[in-house]
């Protein structure tokens, strides 16, 4: 079981958390915290592994994660999904928002998290992983969003946020989080 | 209206949406809380609006704001709005805010139920996908009862989409609601044969995710993840699959030696190492559930061990770094599971272990101190604790090096201190961890010292002169307030130096030491202890100072003790004011009658004089509560509920009610007073906890001698405490290796001095390499076990947490479904269903089936009656506890039997056929290899020889009119089994095996009454034995129940000491399994229901369920139990291996010839036959045999020839025709199971090869 999924950036901001068991506010952006203390002080050629978070579990728990560009990826599992398993599954669900968002990066997250939970729903269900496929996941998605345009959206002027975000002056942030150059020989499952 | 929803939309124009939100928060970093604040305020205003457009938007933007920690549950309501809209977009919304902010205890939640109904039955896919996974995140115990139907019925939906989204949400369903596993089994397993391949990867994960909690149960499914297994393309599914097998394997090695071939093949095709390694993992799992026992496996283990070390040792150069670490990561995990089973086999790589610790990755780090705390052993402790040490300080991260301490820590006191030959050498350890800076640990540090200085009687000496040096140099320790956390072993140092101030060297100099008035800047409850055990301290000093003429001494002392305690009587800290003006005073007395010359060491240290005890961490728990004590039941009558304080204020004080509560309680009587009483004595004595008035009840605890009969380590002074440069505790390594080898060089000439006497010595030296054994401890060192209340309830359920949500998971599947246990359905109102809403079935049920909820409160009433079942046996006996006469002796086997029988009775309901026919399937699957064929010309062949010997049978009488009980051992048996006959009534047909060798002596033809008496024979054989305990066994079918057997175990004690506290315990098979009482785990062992005094032995009987009783089997067990001799108790065990023949199935059974005859010519036995050769015994001894140890009875004989039979527990008919010519016996025999028949020949061919 995963027990939940965090995304923040290089400076622990949360960019999306989806906690599968219930936690006051307060103690998820605990976790938030203590996680990201966790992870960033570890080097990137260190292993992706980390045993307890004490917040969040204890032994029988591990944080798997990744780090792409200005982002961490950190599933929380307990003993029963593999590690190197949950890696891939990463894999696929960074690849899978790159091809939703068309080049990905920390400011799609950001501006879109709905979206990614969309995405991420097509994953991961209630903690337990609904499909590895990237096509298929990829297809339910864009199923759904043009299900959400025939109805005509949620605001009547979607295009001016994503133009006012388009125009912002913004420090710059790598533009791209660029999966290729990850490129972790952890071989892709791909019959997925 | 159109005009208010023309405004509405204007309106919306102006109001944020969700990047509007984020981007305003990115712009006030600044300001960033009041930001907010204002921006929930337009959401509740947008929230209040009707338009479900605004209020979508809204919530929207609260989720986002539910991520940064805001608490949004206050819009809960909202939210379902939201979700009830008819739009998928709103919808959408309203289910993600409800997944991330709803949970058990959202009150709203159950105002959705009908409308996630409505949604997962919409014809919009999506819709129903929406609700399914937004239900997966908050659903609760009612809506998974009342929505379990609606899903299951998802389960077959068309659409594959919606189909896996079912079958995976259904986990969460059952883990909120128990009672629908078994209903939505069958389906569940359906899908695992779904077309799709996403239904089926969730089925597979549904499923792996249930039997990982609770493998037993699904043991049955084996053979289809087999087929998934070996047909599935998914590696995911494959992962799920090998991850399920890895938990299977240890259940049934049948199963792990199938696994084998298709795991390799798995190994060398793909390229996905996720799948790789799983399945390295899993073979792993198989190799050591093949290798326990059986050494010829343990080098697959090594070569496995190898592998692993390859794989943490070398780095792929074209990988990333960060690939290579994580294979060294799960490396290490890999070898971890080696290490549970074949210390060994790791330990060799303690070098790698060792060298990992500098990896510069903590979790690898972390991963290898695992590892070195299984690999340690009495020869390598030392050494890798002074690794650690080295460790310890290098360490730069404070969690990293607390980790280290805890870990040096966790090492050494393992398993009661086990590995530790030189207690010296831990103090030492232990006094080097206080000077590290700013560790948390403290307290673990200065909780072991006092540990070992309590337990370790030996040591006192030691740990006294170590801890007054730690006083001493107190100021080094609180110097810094950093350090803080040390300071924790002061308070440990304090008493130790105070409770065992006997061993000081210099009592006076530590008194000083804890009475300088630094100390007031220690925490108080370290000052607290510090005071109290100055006030010890001054006893000792003054009882040697009053022993030497000069009384100028001792008046000092007490001068010092009141010019420094007034220190303290001013302390903030409320416990040392009250003990420091307490001893204050004291001392203040003591000195005025000093001045008038009157002895008062005496008295002073009667203060504090008698021993106090270790007590186990649970013994609180343990202590059962006395017979006769209710703790629910009212000590004085309540109050009566209907009338409060406000309405009826007279009635407080109205004198009617009181005294007539009184005078019912005088009525009790006074011999139920004193009984009481007399019961509650009995419950203090035992109680370590309660503090006794009277000095005389000291006594109570016997096994403690005073403090002058503590063995005093001589401890050689000459050698230097400290040796500049050196570390104290590097110093104790070099002294123990010389140690080690100066014995060992003793112990080889001690070898050769025994090789040159020649004389054969009881106890076998090895004299081979040095083994674990082999090391002797420095000192004799005696380990107090930590001590329990006597009659501790053996119960483990303290470590199991009653919270778990699979707990309610472990439920038989096999079972075929009673009506009650339908799903709810939701129907139209009728009658019925508005008299049970919840459509439990309460009332409804018709059939009269047990309900879920009565079955559970049954089980718990049975829990109950059998626990008070276990106490009143157990109170019995430890009242019966010293006396040995016979009869009382054979009360105690009386009573073990029916203690076991009731165990037996209430825990096995007869089970359905489906079960066994499930698990014989299961077991044709793991054995299917065995299928011969062509056996129906041989029973063709026999069948014609067969009938006509018994044709000729007379003899009807059965029943032995003469029994000529020859041995006494046979006797003593009878006995016993006269006894189980009682108890079980109904046993008609269960002849004992004696009865049924005199029947084979009787039914012959009886010719010869020159034939020699027969030769002694005992069923009972060897299961174990070492030097405290010989335990032999002897299994019973059960008639009654084809699924059990009996096992009847005498235990003797071999030792001079008395054995307590024995458990039986043994690893089940997915076959046979010991038969539990309701509640435990598998794990859990069964107390023998009695103790041993030296040289007695006792009976008792265990129940054991078999499935399949075709073949034999082995089961591994051990026992455990305290030896306890004068001075000392140990925990010893004893390992064994229970042989289950098929002969232990079978059951004497008496046949009539014409009956024997009609079963032969039935023709649906099958057959097989035996020769024995070079028998020499005669014939009636032969079939003598054949029917004692083979429980089979003789219908007939005729010269040299005879016809016998037996029947199996499950029925199977066995029949035998035995001819013997000239030293050759030939058996002939037929049976309806031909497995079966085959192994009982075996056996008895085995049989006659002994003898």
């Amino acid at each position: 079981m995963i027990k939940a999924i965090l995304i923040f950036n290089n400076h622990g901001k949360p960019r999306l958390i989806r906690f599968y068991q219930y936690f006051a506010e307060d103690m998820q952006q605990q976790i938030i915290r203590e996680t990201f203390h966790l992870v960033s002080k570890r080097d990137d050629n260190v292993c992706n592994f980390l045993e307890g978070g004490s917040l969040i579990g204890g032994s029988d728990y591990k944080l798997i994660y990744r780090h792409y560009a200005t982002l961490y990826f950190v599933f929380c599992v307990d003993s029963s999904e593999s590690e190197l398993g949950i890696l891939d599954l990463i894999q696929v669900f960074v690849e899978t928002l790159d091809k939703c968002f068309e080049n990905v990066c920390e400011l799609d997250l950001i501006f879109h998290m709905d979206k990614v939970h969309y995405i991420l729903q097509e994953v991961v269900m209630g903690g337990m992983v609904l499909e590895t496929n990237m096509n298929e996941i990829v297809a339910q998605v864009e199923m759904q969003n043009r299900m959400e345009k025939s109805e005509g959206g949620l605001s009547a002027a979607p295009a001016r946020a994503v133009s006012a975000v388009k125009n912002m002056n913004l420090p710059e942030i790598p533009r791209n989080i660029n999966i290729g150059d990850i490129n972790i020989k952890v071989p892709s499952l791909s019959p997925f | 209206m159109a005009l208010k929803i023309v405004k509405g939309s204007i309106d919306r124009m102006f109001d944020k949406n969700l990047q509007d939100l984020v981007r305003g928060i990115r712009n006030h970093k600044e300001d960033e809380a009041k930001y907010i604040s204002t921006c929930i305020d337009e959401i509740k205003q947008e929230l209040k609006q009707d338009n479900i457009a605004v209020k979508a938007n809204a919530v929207c933007k609260l989720t986002y704001l539910q991520m940064l920690g805001y608490d949004v549950s206050w819009a809960a309501f909202n939210i379902v709005e939201v979700m009830s809209s008819s739009k998928f977009t709103f919808k959408r919304i309203g289910y993600l805010a409800a997944s991330q902010c709803f949970h058990e205890g959202t009150d709203v939640i159950m105002l959705t139920t009908n409308q996630i109904r409505k949604d997962l039955s919409s014809p919009n896919q999506y819709d129903t996908g929406v609700a399914l996974t937004g239900l997966s995140c908050f659903v609760t115990p009612d809506l998974a009862r009342d929505l379990a139907n609606d899903i299951m019925t998802l389960m077959s939906h068309t659409k594959p989409y919606i189909r896996k989204k079912a079958v995976l949400i259904m986990y969460k369903v059952f883990l909120k609601y128990p009672e629908s596993l078994r209903p939505a089994f069958p389906r569940l397993k359906e899908k695992l044969e779904d077309p799709d391949p996403g239904v089926q990867s969730a089925a597979v994960n549904v499923i792996c995710e249930l039997a990982r909690r609770n493998p037993k149960n699904y043991l049955s499914l084996a053979p289809l993840f087999f087929k998934l297994m070996t047909s599935s393309t998914n590696n995911w599914v494959l992962i799920k699959i090998i991850k399920l097998f890895g938990a299977l394997t240890p259940l049934e090695p049948r199963l792990g030696k199938k696994l084998i071939e298709p795991l390799t093949n798995l190994i060398h095709s793909t390229s996905a190492m996720s799948l790789l390694y799983e399945c390295v993992n899993t073979v792993i799992a198989v190799l050591i559930s093949l290798s326990s026992g059986m050494p010829n496996h343990s080098a697959s283990i090594q070569l496995c061990v190898q592998k692993l070390r390859i794989l943490i040792e070398d780095s792929d150069q074209n990988c990333e770094p960060s690939v290579n670490a994580c294979m060294k990561y799960l490396g290490l995990l890999a070898m971890s599971k080696i290490l549970k089973t074949h210390p060994k086999s790791v330990q060799s790589h303690k070098d790698l272990i060792l060298q990992c610790l500098d990896d510069k990755d903590e979790s690898i780090r972390l991963r290898a101190l695992d590892l070195l705390y299984g690999m340690v052993s009495k020869k390598n402790l030392m050494e890798i604790v002074k690794k650690l040490m080295l460790h310890v300080d290098k360490a730069e991260g404070t969690t990293y090096r607390d980790e280290l301490l805890t870990k040096i820590i966790d090492i050494c006191s393992q398993s009661n201190y086990q590995y530790i030959t030189n207690f010296e050498w831990y103090i030492s350890i232990l006094v080097e961890l206080t000077r590290l800076e700013g560790t948390r640990h403290g307290h673990l540090i200065a909780s072991q010292m006092l540990d070992v200085a309590i337990r370790v009687k030996a040591i006192r000496g030691f740990a006294v002169a170590q801890m007054a040096t730690l006083l001493d140099n107190a100021h080094l320790l609180t110097g810094n307030t950093q350090r803080n956390g040390i300071c924790e072993v002061l308070y440990a140092a304090a008493w130790i130096c105070g409770e065992f101030s006997e061993h000081l060297e210099d009592p006076k100099q530590t008194l000083e030491a804890m009475l300088r008035p630094k100390v007031a800047t220690l925490p108080g409850h370290i000052q607290a202890v510090y005071v109290q055990n100055a006030a010890k301290l001054f006893a000792t000093v003054l009882r040697s100072q009053e022993s030497t003429p000069d009384t100028t001494a001792a008046q000092e002392t007490s001068q010092l003790m009141i010019d420094r305690l007034p220190l303290f009587v001013q302390s903030a800290n409320l416990e040392v004011q009250e003990r420091a003006s307490c001893i204050l005073q004291l001392v203040k007395y003591i000195q005025k009658l000093q001045q008038k010359e009157v002895e008062v060491a005496e008295e002073v240290t009667a203060l504090f004089a008698g021993e106090l005890n270790p007590v186990a961490p649970k013994a609180q728990k343990k202590v059962p509560i006395p017979d006769g004590l209710d703790l629910d039941a009212w000590i004085n009558e309540p109050p009566s509920e209907s009338e409060s304080e406000d309405e009826k204020p007279k009635a407080v004080f109205a004198k009617e009610e009181p005294k007539h509560t009184r005078s019912r309680h005088s009525e009790v009587d006074e011999k139920e007073l004193a009984r009481r009483r007399e019961a509650r004595k009995q419950e203090q004595a035992n109680n370590p906890f309660y503090i006794k008035a009277s000095p005389s009840s000291q006594k109570v605890y016997q096994d403690t001698p005073g403090v002058e009969h503590i063995p005093v380590v001589q401890i050689d002074l000459s050698v230097p405490l400290k040796v500049p440069g050196m570390p104290l505790s590097d110093q104790y390594l070099k002294m123990e290796e010389d140690r080690r080898q100066k014995e060992k060089d003793e112990k080889k000439k001690k070898e050769k001095k025994r090789k040159r006497e020649k004389r054969a010595r009881g106890r076998h030296v090895d004299s081979g390499p040095e083994s674990e054994e082999d090391i002797t401890p420095a000192h004799h060192v005696d380990i107090v076990t930590e001590e329990m209340p006597e009659n501790a309830l053996p119960s483990d359920e303290d470590e199991k947490d009653p919270n778990d949500p699979h707990k309610a998971l472990d439920i038989d599947l096999d079972k075929p479904l009673t009506d009650s246990e339908k799903l709810p359905t939701r129907t139209h109102r009728s009658a019925d269903v508005l008299k049970s809403p919840g459509g439990d079935g309460d009332g409804v049920s018709i059939t009269g089936e047990p309900k879920k909820k009565t079955r559970k409160e049954k089980k718990e009433k049975k829990k109950a009656k059998d626990k008070e079942r276990m106490r009143s046996a157990e109170d019995k006996k430890t009242k019966k506890k010293h006396k040995h006469d016979p009869e009382e002796e054979e009360a105690n086997i009386h009573e073990v039997v029916t203690l076991v029988k009731a165990d037996e009775t209430q825990s096995t309901e007869p089970l359905p056929p489906s079960v066994s026919a499930g698990a014989s399937d299961l077991d044709f699957w793991l054995t299917s290899d065995a299928a011969p064929s062509g056996i129906q010309e041989a029973v063709a062949a026999t069948n014609t020889e067969m009938p006509t010997d018994a044709d000729l049978g007379e003899v009807k009488d059965m029943e032995p009119e003469e029994m000529k009980s020859k041995h006494k051992k046979k006797k003593l048996k009878k006995e016993k089994e006269e006894m189980e006959k009682k108890k079980k009534k109904k046993r008609h047909h269960h002849h004992r095996s004696d009865r049924g060798e005199a029947e084979s002596v009787q039914n012959g033809t009886m010719e010869e009454d020159d034939e020699e008496p027969l030769p002694p024979m005992s069923n009972y054989c060897l299961l174990a034995e070492n030097a405290y305990v010989k335990m032999v066994y002897d299994i019973q079918g059960n008639l009654q129940d084809g699924s059990q057997v009996v096992v009847s175990i005498i235990f003797q004690n071999m030792s001079s000491s008395f054995l307590k506290s024995m458990e039986f315990n043994v690893l089940d098979s997915l076959n046979s399994k010991l038969q539990r009482p309701e509640g435990a785990t598998p794990h859990d062992g069964l107390t023998v229901p009695f103790q041993l005094p030296p040289g007695v032995s006792n009976e008792a009987r265990f129940v054991f369920s078999v499935q399949s009783i075709v073949m034999p089997q082995k089961l591994k067990g051990t026992l455990t139990f305290i030896v306890k001799s004068d001075d000392s108790s140990t925990h010893e065990k004893l390992d064994f291996k229970l042989h289950f023949t098929c002969t232990s199935y079978l059951i004497t059974t008496p046949c009539y010839s014409d009956a024997y005859a009609k079963l032969l010519e039935s023709g649906e036995l099958k057959s097989s036959s035996l020769k024995l050769e070079g028998v020499t015994m005669p014939f009636h001894h032969l079939l003598a045999r054949i029917c004692f140890h083979h429980h089979f009875s003789v219908v007939e004989r005729i010269d040299s020839c005879a016809s016998m039979y037996s029947r199996s527990i499950q029925g199977h008919h066995v029949c035998l025709l035995v001819k013997t010519a000239a030293e050759t016996v030939s058996i002939d025999a037929k049976c309806d199971e031909l497995m079966l028949l085959e192994n009982v020949l075996e056996e008895i061919k085995q049989t006659f090869s002994q003898s």
